[in-house]
Protein backbone atom coordinates (compact mmCIF):
# COMPACT_ATOMS: atom_id res chain seq x y z
CA UNK A 1 0.00 0.00 0.00
CA UNK A 2 1.26 3.44 -0.93
CA UNK A 3 -0.06 6.95 -0.47
CA UNK A 4 -1.48 8.22 -3.73
CA UNK A 5 -2.47 11.74 -4.61
CA UNK A 6 -5.34 12.35 -7.03
CA UNK A 7 -5.63 15.79 -8.59
CA UNK A 8 -8.71 16.88 -10.56
CA UNK A 9 -8.09 19.81 -12.89
CA UNK A 10 -9.64 21.88 -15.64
CA UNK A 11 -8.05 19.52 -18.17
CA UNK A 12 -7.97 16.06 -16.68
CA UNK A 13 -7.26 13.90 -13.65
CA UNK A 14 -3.67 13.36 -12.57
CA UNK A 15 -2.29 10.57 -10.39
CA UNK A 16 0.78 11.44 -8.35
CA UNK A 17 2.80 8.76 -6.62
CA UNK A 18 5.82 8.82 -4.33
CA UNK A 19 8.57 6.54 -5.47
CA UNK A 20 12.31 6.59 -4.77
CA UNK A 21 11.79 9.58 -2.48
CA UNK A 22 10.16 11.75 -5.14
CA UNK A 23 6.56 12.61 -5.99
CA UNK A 24 5.89 12.11 -9.69
CA UNK A 25 2.94 12.42 -12.02
CA UNK A 26 2.45 8.85 -13.20
CA UNK A 27 -0.89 8.92 -15.00
CA UNK A 28 -3.46 11.21 -16.61
CA UNK A 29 -7.09 10.18 -17.09
CA UNK A 30 -9.88 12.03 -18.91
CA UNK A 31 -7.27 14.21 -20.60
CA UNK A 32 -8.64 17.53 -21.80
CA UNK A 33 -11.86 17.28 -19.80
CA UNK A 34 -12.68 19.07 -16.57
CA UNK A 35 -12.65 16.95 -13.39
CA UNK A 36 -14.16 19.09 -10.62
CA UNK A 37 -14.66 16.39 -8.00
CA UNK A 38 -13.12 13.11 -6.86
CA UNK A 39 -13.80 10.46 -4.27
CA UNK A 40 -11.33 7.73 -3.39
CA UNK A 41 -13.71 5.40 -1.52
CA UNK A 42 -11.59 3.60 1.09
CA UNK A 43 -14.32 1.02 1.73
CA UNK A 44 -13.85 -0.81 -1.55
CA UNK A 45 -10.93 1.11 -3.07
CA UNK A 46 -13.08 2.52 -5.87
CA UNK A 47 -12.01 5.87 -7.27
CA UNK A 48 -14.88 8.06 -8.48
CA UNK A 49 -14.42 11.07 -10.74
CA UNK A 50 -16.95 13.67 -11.85
CA UNK A 51 -16.11 14.42 -15.47
CA UNK A 52 -17.57 17.65 -16.83
CA UNK A 53 -17.74 18.01 -20.59
CA UNK A 54 -18.12 21.54 -21.86
CA UNK A 55 -20.74 20.48 -24.38
CA UNK A 56 -22.12 17.16 -23.19
CA UNK A 57 -22.63 17.70 -19.47
CA UNK A 58 -21.38 16.11 -16.29
CA UNK A 59 -20.74 12.37 -16.08
CA UNK A 60 -19.60 10.10 -13.26
CA UNK A 61 -16.91 7.51 -13.80
CA UNK A 62 -15.59 4.83 -11.45
CA UNK A 63 -12.27 2.99 -11.46
CA UNK A 64 -11.25 -0.15 -9.60
CA UNK A 65 -7.57 0.28 -10.48
CA UNK A 66 -6.67 3.79 -9.28
CA UNK A 67 -7.65 5.37 -12.56
CA UNK A 68 -5.98 3.05 -15.08
CA UNK A 69 -9.38 2.06 -16.49
CA UNK A 70 -12.84 3.59 -16.02
CA UNK A 71 -16.49 2.62 -16.21
CA UNK A 72 -19.24 5.21 -16.62
CA UNK A 73 -21.84 5.26 -13.84
CA UNK A 74 -25.07 7.26 -13.56
CA UNK A 75 -25.31 10.93 -12.70
CA UNK A 76 -27.91 12.57 -10.47
CA UNK A 77 -30.97 13.74 -12.41
CA UNK A 78 -33.20 16.51 -11.07
CA UNK A 79 -36.91 15.77 -10.75
CA UNK A 80 -39.27 17.46 -13.22
CA UNK A 81 -41.54 20.23 -12.01
CA UNK A 82 -44.80 18.73 -10.80
CA UNK A 83 -48.16 20.05 -12.02
CA UNK A 84 -48.85 23.28 -10.14
CA UNK A 85 -45.48 23.31 -8.40
CA UNK A 86 -43.90 26.75 -8.15
CA UNK A 87 -40.34 27.43 -9.14
CA UNK A 88 -37.87 28.29 -6.39
CA UNK A 89 -36.40 31.67 -7.23
CA UNK A 90 -32.81 32.62 -6.47
CA UNK A 91 -33.51 35.60 -4.19
CA UNK A 92 -30.60 37.72 -5.44
CA UNK A 93 -31.30 37.22 -9.15
CA UNK A 94 -35.05 36.61 -9.09
CA UNK A 95 -34.63 33.83 -11.61
CA UNK A 96 -35.91 30.27 -11.16
CA UNK A 97 -33.27 27.84 -9.95
CA UNK A 98 -32.93 25.36 -12.83
CA UNK A 99 -33.58 21.64 -12.49
CA UNK A 100 -30.62 20.46 -14.46
CA UNK A 101 -27.26 19.26 -13.22
CA UNK A 102 -24.57 21.85 -13.68
CA UNK A 103 -21.77 20.54 -11.49
CA UNK A 104 -20.96 17.74 -9.09
CA UNK A 105 -19.42 19.72 -6.24
CA UNK A 106 -19.29 17.16 -3.43
CA UNK A 107 -18.89 13.40 -3.44
CA UNK A 108 -18.53 11.45 -0.20
CA UNK A 109 -18.81 7.87 0.97
CA UNK A 110 -21.48 6.75 3.40
CA UNK A 111 -20.53 4.94 6.59
CA UNK A 112 -18.44 1.80 6.90
CA UNK A 113 -21.60 -0.20 7.59
CA UNK A 114 -23.37 0.91 4.42
CA UNK A 115 -21.24 -0.23 1.47
CA UNK A 116 -22.16 1.38 -1.81
CA UNK A 117 -23.85 4.40 -0.21
CA UNK A 118 -22.63 7.67 -1.71
CA UNK A 119 -23.66 11.27 -1.14
CA UNK A 120 -23.43 13.83 -3.91
CA UNK A 121 -23.81 17.59 -3.61
CA UNK A 122 -24.46 19.60 -6.74
CA UNK A 123 -24.95 22.96 -8.34
CA UNK A 124 -27.76 23.94 -8.42
CA UNK A 125 -28.40 23.16 -4.76
CA UNK A 126 -29.20 19.43 -4.91
CA UNK A 127 -28.25 16.66 -2.52
CA UNK A 128 -28.44 13.16 -3.98
CA UNK A 129 -27.90 9.73 -2.48
CA UNK A 130 -26.92 6.46 -4.14
CA UNK A 131 -27.27 3.05 -2.54
CA UNK A 132 -25.47 1.20 -5.34
CA UNK A 133 -22.09 2.86 -5.85
CA UNK A 134 -23.39 5.50 -8.21
CA UNK A 135 -25.33 3.22 -10.55
CA UNK A 136 -28.50 5.13 -9.65
CA UNK A 137 -29.27 8.26 -7.63
CA UNK A 138 -32.21 9.75 -5.78
CA UNK A 139 -32.59 13.38 -4.86
CA UNK A 140 -33.03 14.01 -1.15
CA UNK A 141 -36.53 15.45 -1.42
CA UNK A 142 -36.74 16.56 2.19
CA UNK A 143 -34.04 19.12 1.47
CA UNK A 144 -35.05 19.96 -2.11
CA UNK A 145 -38.63 20.64 -0.94
CA UNK A 146 -37.60 22.55 2.19
CA UNK A 147 -39.14 26.04 2.00
CA UNK A 148 -35.94 27.53 3.43
CA UNK A 149 -34.30 26.78 0.07
CA UNK A 150 -35.89 30.03 -1.13
CA UNK A 151 -33.23 31.84 0.91
CA UNK A 152 -30.29 30.09 -0.79
CA UNK A 153 -28.41 31.91 -3.53
CA UNK A 154 -25.34 31.50 -5.69
CA UNK A 155 -21.94 32.44 -4.33
CA UNK A 156 -19.22 32.45 -6.96
CA UNK A 157 -21.37 30.19 -9.13
CA UNK A 158 -24.66 31.46 -10.55
CA UNK A 159 -26.73 29.07 -8.42
CA UNK A 160 -26.43 27.75 -4.87
CA UNK A 161 -24.21 24.70 -4.54
CA UNK A 162 -23.62 21.95 -1.98
CA UNK A 163 -19.87 21.51 -1.66
CA UNK A 164 -19.26 19.80 1.70
CA UNK A 165 -20.79 16.58 3.04
CA UNK A 166 -19.55 15.31 6.42
CA UNK A 167 -20.72 11.80 7.34
CA UNK A 168 -20.34 11.15 11.08
CA UNK A 169 -18.08 8.07 11.47
CA UNK A 170 -19.86 7.23 14.75
CA UNK A 171 -23.33 7.23 13.19
CA UNK A 172 -23.71 7.41 9.43
CA UNK A 173 -27.31 8.61 9.75
CA UNK A 174 -25.84 11.89 10.99
CA UNK A 175 -24.76 13.91 7.96
CA UNK A 176 -23.86 17.59 7.90
CA UNK A 177 -23.63 19.58 4.68
CA UNK A 178 -22.60 23.09 3.71
CA UNK A 179 -23.97 25.26 0.92
CA UNK A 180 -22.66 28.36 -0.86
CA UNK A 181 -24.79 30.22 -0.08
CA UNK A 182 -27.27 28.38 2.10
CA UNK A 183 -25.53 27.72 5.41
CA UNK A 184 -24.96 24.47 7.27
CA UNK A 185 -27.62 21.78 7.48
CA UNK A 186 -27.69 18.52 9.38
CA UNK A 187 -29.75 15.34 9.44
CA UNK A 188 -29.70 12.67 12.12
CA UNK A 189 -32.01 10.28 10.27
CA UNK A 190 -30.18 9.67 6.98
CA UNK A 191 -31.80 12.64 5.29
CA UNK A 192 -35.45 12.22 6.26
CA UNK A 193 -35.44 15.52 8.18
CA UNK A 194 -33.05 18.48 8.24
CA UNK A 195 -32.18 21.27 10.62
CA UNK A 196 -30.24 24.40 9.77
CA UNK A 197 -27.28 25.07 12.07
CA UNK A 198 -24.93 27.95 12.54
CA UNK A 199 -25.27 30.05 15.68
CA UNK A 200 -22.36 32.47 15.70
CA UNK A 201 -21.83 32.59 11.94
CA UNK A 202 -21.74 36.10 10.50
CA UNK A 203 -22.14 37.27 6.90
CA UNK A 204 -20.63 40.70 6.49
CA UNK A 205 -21.96 40.86 2.91
CA UNK A 206 -25.62 40.80 4.02
CA UNK A 207 -27.62 43.77 5.31
CA UNK A 208 -26.75 44.10 9.03
CA UNK A 209 -30.10 42.82 10.23
CA UNK A 210 -29.62 39.60 8.23
CA UNK A 211 -25.92 39.05 8.98
CA UNK A 212 -26.64 36.23 11.42
CA UNK A 213 -29.34 34.53 9.34
CA UNK A 214 -28.18 30.90 9.11
CA UNK A 215 -29.66 30.19 5.65
CA UNK A 216 -27.70 32.94 3.91
CA UNK A 217 -24.26 32.06 5.23
CA UNK A 218 -21.50 31.28 2.77
CA UNK A 219 -19.37 28.52 4.24
CA UNK A 220 -16.71 28.02 1.58
CA UNK A 221 -15.81 24.64 3.04
CA UNK A 222 -16.42 22.62 6.21
CA UNK A 223 -14.51 19.60 7.48
CA UNK A 224 -14.93 17.45 10.59
CA UNK A 225 -12.09 15.77 12.47
CA UNK A 226 -12.35 11.98 11.85
CA UNK A 227 -11.25 11.19 15.42
CA UNK A 228 -13.53 13.79 17.03
CA UNK A 229 -16.31 14.54 14.53
CA UNK A 230 -18.04 17.09 16.75
CA UNK A 231 -15.06 19.35 16.07
CA UNK A 232 -15.66 21.11 12.76
CA UNK A 233 -13.69 23.76 10.94
CA UNK A 234 -15.12 26.20 8.46
CA UNK A 235 -13.48 28.51 5.98
CA UNK A 236 -16.27 31.02 5.53
CA UNK A 237 -16.57 33.89 3.07
CA UNK A 238 -16.00 36.20 6.02
CA UNK A 239 -13.34 34.34 7.94
CA UNK A 240 -12.56 31.18 9.87
CA UNK A 241 -14.99 29.54 12.30
CA UNK A 242 -14.63 26.59 14.70
CA UNK A 243 -17.33 24.45 16.30
CA UNK A 244 -16.90 21.79 18.99
CA UNK A 245 -20.55 20.79 19.09
CA UNK A 246 -21.12 19.38 15.60
CA UNK A 247 -21.89 22.71 14.01
CA UNK A 248 -24.55 24.00 16.40
CA UNK A 249 -22.40 26.90 17.63
CA UNK A 250 -19.45 28.51 15.89
CA UNK A 251 -16.66 30.68 17.23
CA UNK A 252 -15.30 33.32 14.87
CA UNK A 253 -11.53 33.54 14.56
CA UNK A 254 -10.41 36.99 13.61
CA UNK A 255 -6.61 36.65 13.59
CA UNK A 256 -4.95 33.95 11.50
CA UNK A 257 -1.67 35.19 10.07
CA UNK A 258 -1.90 37.41 7.01
CA UNK A 259 -5.63 36.91 6.39
CA UNK A 260 -8.69 34.95 7.49
CA UNK A 261 -10.03 34.82 3.91
CA UNK A 262 -9.69 31.73 1.76
CA UNK A 263 -11.60 28.77 0.39
CA UNK A 264 -10.04 25.58 1.71
CA UNK A 265 -9.44 24.01 5.10
CA UNK A 266 -8.03 20.67 6.24
CA UNK A 267 -8.20 19.24 9.76
CA UNK A 268 -5.70 16.83 11.27
CA UNK A 269 -7.19 13.31 11.31
CA UNK A 270 -6.43 12.76 15.01
CA UNK A 271 -5.98 16.24 16.51
CA UNK A 272 -9.25 18.18 16.26
CA UNK A 273 -7.72 21.51 17.28
CA UNK A 274 -5.16 21.37 14.48
CA UNK A 275 -6.12 22.72 11.04
CA UNK A 276 -4.57 24.29 7.96
CA UNK A 277 -5.70 27.04 5.60
CA UNK A 278 -4.41 28.65 2.39
CA UNK A 279 -5.24 32.35 2.76
CA UNK A 280 -5.98 34.99 0.14
CA UNK A 281 -6.30 38.72 0.67
CA UNK A 282 -10.06 39.07 0.89
CA UNK A 283 -13.30 38.38 -0.95
CA UNK A 284 -12.82 41.22 -3.42
CA UNK A 285 -9.09 40.54 -3.83
CA UNK A 286 -8.73 36.84 -4.50
CA UNK A 287 -4.97 36.57 -4.71
CA UNK A 288 -2.23 35.48 -2.30
CA UNK A 289 -1.35 38.07 0.35
CA UNK A 290 1.50 40.37 -0.78
CA UNK A 291 2.17 38.08 -3.74
CA UNK A 292 3.56 35.47 -1.31
CA UNK A 293 1.93 32.06 -0.96
CA UNK A 294 1.63 30.64 2.54
CA UNK A 295 -0.19 27.99 4.56
CA UNK A 296 -1.50 28.91 7.99
CA UNK A 297 -1.79 26.37 10.78
CA UNK A 298 -3.38 26.36 14.19
CA UNK A 299 -2.77 23.69 16.82
CA UNK A 300 -4.88 25.23 19.56
CA UNK A 301 -8.34 25.57 18.02
CA UNK A 302 -7.57 28.95 16.51
CA UNK A 303 -6.06 30.79 19.48
CA UNK A 304 -2.73 31.12 17.63
CA UNK A 305 -1.57 30.50 14.06
CA UNK A 306 1.78 29.62 12.53
CA UNK A 307 2.49 30.87 9.02
CA UNK A 308 4.42 28.49 6.78
CA UNK A 309 6.32 29.88 3.78
CA UNK A 310 9.14 27.35 3.30
CA UNK A 311 9.18 26.02 -0.23
CA UNK A 312 6.35 28.30 -1.40
CA UNK A 313 6.88 31.17 -3.87
CA UNK A 314 7.30 34.52 -2.12
CA UNK A 315 7.44 37.01 -4.98
CA UNK A 316 4.77 37.86 -7.53
CA UNK A 317 2.84 34.68 -6.80
CA UNK A 318 -0.93 35.01 -7.10
CA UNK A 319 -2.10 31.48 -6.42
CA UNK A 320 -5.45 30.73 -4.82
CA UNK A 321 -6.44 27.28 -3.58
CA UNK A 322 -10.09 26.51 -4.25
CA UNK A 323 -12.28 24.86 -1.62
CA UNK A 324 -11.47 21.22 -2.43
CA UNK A 325 -7.79 21.80 -3.12
CA UNK A 326 -6.17 21.17 0.28
CA UNK A 327 -5.99 17.70 1.80
CA UNK A 328 -4.17 15.85 4.55
CA UNK A 329 -3.38 12.13 4.33
CA UNK A 330 -4.44 9.65 7.01
CA UNK A 331 -0.90 9.71 8.44
CA UNK A 332 -1.48 13.29 9.61
CA UNK A 333 1.96 14.27 8.25
CA UNK A 334 1.52 14.47 4.49
CA UNK A 335 -0.43 17.39 3.04
CA UNK A 336 -1.01 18.67 -0.46
CA UNK A 337 -2.61 21.68 -2.07
CA UNK A 338 -3.13 22.84 -5.62
CA UNK A 339 -3.73 26.26 -7.08
CA UNK A 340 -5.85 28.01 -9.65
CA UNK A 341 -2.68 28.66 -11.63
CA UNK A 342 -1.74 25.00 -11.84
CA UNK A 343 0.88 24.54 -9.15
CA UNK A 344 0.78 21.52 -6.87
CA UNK A 345 2.67 21.34 -3.58
CA UNK A 346 3.22 18.53 -1.09
CA UNK A 347 4.44 18.73 2.51
CA UNK A 348 5.87 15.72 4.32
CA UNK A 349 6.40 17.48 7.65
CA UNK A 350 2.89 18.38 8.77
CA UNK A 351 2.73 21.52 6.67
CA UNK A 352 5.92 23.24 7.80
CA UNK A 353 7.73 23.03 4.46
CA UNK A 354 6.55 22.37 0.93
CA UNK A 355 7.90 21.04 -2.36
CA UNK A 356 6.37 21.95 -5.69
CA UNK A 357 5.47 18.83 -7.65
CA UNK A 358 4.49 20.77 -10.76
CA UNK A 359 3.93 24.34 -11.86
CA UNK A 360 2.55 23.25 -15.21
CA UNK A 361 -0.80 21.68 -14.39
CA UNK A 362 -4.12 23.09 -15.55
CA UNK A 363 -6.15 25.04 -12.94
CA UNK A 364 -6.64 22.65 -10.01
CA UNK A 365 -10.14 21.91 -8.68
CA UNK A 366 -9.75 18.96 -6.32
CA UNK A 367 -6.90 17.31 -4.40
CA UNK A 368 -7.40 14.04 -2.51
CA UNK A 369 -5.12 11.45 -0.96
CA UNK A 370 -5.87 7.74 -0.98
CA UNK A 371 -4.10 4.60 0.07
CA UNK A 372 -4.68 3.07 -3.34
CA UNK A 373 -5.14 -0.62 -3.97
CA UNK B 1 -36.65 6.96 -42.56
CA UNK B 2 -34.53 9.85 -41.24
CA UNK B 3 -30.81 9.34 -40.79
CA UNK B 4 -29.16 10.62 -37.58
CA UNK B 5 -25.43 11.42 -37.35
CA UNK B 6 -23.45 12.59 -34.35
CA UNK B 7 -20.34 14.70 -34.09
CA UNK B 8 -17.21 12.57 -34.00
CA UNK B 9 -16.31 14.32 -30.72
CA UNK B 10 -19.12 12.42 -29.05
CA UNK B 11 -17.76 9.07 -30.14
CA UNK B 12 -14.65 9.80 -28.07
CA UNK B 13 -16.82 9.76 -24.95
CA UNK B 14 -19.60 7.25 -25.60
CA UNK B 15 -21.09 5.10 -28.34
CA UNK B 16 -22.76 7.39 -30.90
CA UNK B 17 -23.22 5.43 -34.12
CA UNK B 18 -24.93 6.87 -37.18
CA UNK B 19 -28.37 5.30 -37.47
CA UNK B 20 -31.61 5.26 -39.41
CA UNK B 21 -34.72 5.38 -37.23
CA UNK B 22 -38.41 6.25 -37.51
CA UNK B 23 -39.78 9.55 -36.26
CA UNK B 24 -41.91 12.57 -37.19
CA UNK B 25 -40.21 15.04 -34.87
CA UNK B 26 -36.74 15.55 -33.42
CA UNK B 27 -38.04 14.25 -30.09
CA UNK B 28 -39.42 11.03 -31.65
CA UNK B 29 -36.32 10.44 -33.69
CA UNK B 30 -33.85 10.96 -30.86
CA UNK B 31 -35.98 8.83 -28.52
CA UNK B 32 -35.74 6.01 -31.05
CA UNK B 33 -31.96 6.43 -31.20
CA UNK B 34 -31.64 6.38 -27.40
CA UNK B 35 -33.55 3.11 -27.18
CA UNK B 36 -30.50 1.32 -28.51
CA UNK B 37 -27.90 3.66 -26.97
CA UNK B 38 -29.39 4.81 -23.64
CA UNK B 39 -26.16 6.32 -22.27
CA UNK B 40 -26.04 8.71 -25.23
CA UNK B 41 -29.21 10.49 -24.06
CA UNK B 42 -27.49 12.33 -21.20
CA UNK B 43 -24.80 13.62 -23.54
CA UNK B 44 -27.33 15.25 -25.86
CA UNK B 45 -30.26 16.16 -23.59
CA UNK B 46 -30.37 17.66 -20.11
CA UNK B 47 -32.21 16.39 -17.02
CA UNK B 48 -35.56 17.69 -18.30
CA UNK B 49 -35.21 16.42 -21.86
CA UNK B 50 -34.24 19.73 -23.45
CA UNK B 51 -31.28 20.01 -25.78
CA UNK B 52 -28.09 20.68 -23.82
CA UNK B 53 -27.08 24.32 -23.80
CA UNK B 54 -24.00 23.77 -25.95
CA UNK B 55 -25.35 21.11 -28.30
CA UNK B 56 -26.94 21.98 -31.65
CA UNK B 57 -29.16 19.91 -33.95
CA UNK B 58 -29.50 20.53 -37.69
CA UNK B 59 -32.21 19.06 -39.89
CA UNK B 60 -31.26 19.16 -43.58
CA UNK B 61 -28.90 22.04 -42.93
CA UNK B 62 -31.27 24.12 -40.77
CA UNK B 63 -30.81 24.61 -37.04
CA UNK B 64 -33.84 23.40 -35.06
CA UNK B 65 -36.03 26.07 -33.44
CA UNK B 66 -37.54 24.25 -30.47
CA UNK B 67 -34.67 23.31 -28.19
CA UNK B 68 -36.96 22.61 -25.20
CA UNK B 69 -39.58 20.15 -26.45
CA UNK B 70 -37.85 19.20 -29.74
CA UNK B 71 -41.07 19.52 -31.77
CA UNK B 72 -39.45 20.45 -35.11
CA UNK B 73 -40.74 18.19 -37.89
CA UNK B 74 -38.60 15.57 -39.53
CA UNK B 75 -39.25 14.22 -43.04
CA UNK B 76 -38.83 10.66 -44.21
CA UNK B 77 -35.69 11.64 -46.12
CA UNK B 78 -34.22 14.03 -43.53
CA UNK B 79 -30.60 14.07 -42.45
CA UNK B 80 -30.28 15.02 -38.78
CA UNK B 81 -26.91 16.14 -37.52
CA UNK B 82 -26.17 16.43 -33.78
CA UNK B 83 -23.15 18.64 -33.22
CA UNK B 84 -21.47 20.65 -30.52
CA UNK B 85 -21.88 24.40 -30.58
CA UNK B 86 -18.73 26.44 -30.64
CA UNK B 87 -19.87 27.86 -27.31
CA UNK B 88 -19.13 25.90 -24.17
CA UNK B 89 -15.80 24.50 -25.23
Amino acid sequence: MNTLLHVGTRKGLFLIERSAGKWRIVQISHAGVSVPMLLPDARDVTLYAAVEHGHFGTKLHASADDGATWEERAVPVYPPKAEGEEDIMDPMRQKPVPRTLEKIWALEAGGLGEPGVLWCGTIPGGLFKSADSGRSWEIVRSLWDNPARKKWFGGGADWPGIHSVCVDPRDSRHVTIAISCGGVWTTRDSGATWEVLGKGLVSDYMPPELAGQPESQDPHRIVACPAAPDCMWMQHHNGIFFSDDAGANWRRITEAGPSVFGFSVAVHPAEPHRAWFVPGVKDEMRIACDGAVCVTETRDAGKTFAVHHAGLPQEHAYHIAYRHCLDVADDGRTLAFGSTTGSLWVSEDIGESWQRISAELPPIYCVRFSKGR
Amino acid sequence: MPRVCFTANLARQTAAPECVVAGDTVADTLAAVFESTPTLRGYVLDDQGALRKHVAVFIDGECIRDRISLTDSVRESSQIFVMQSLSGG
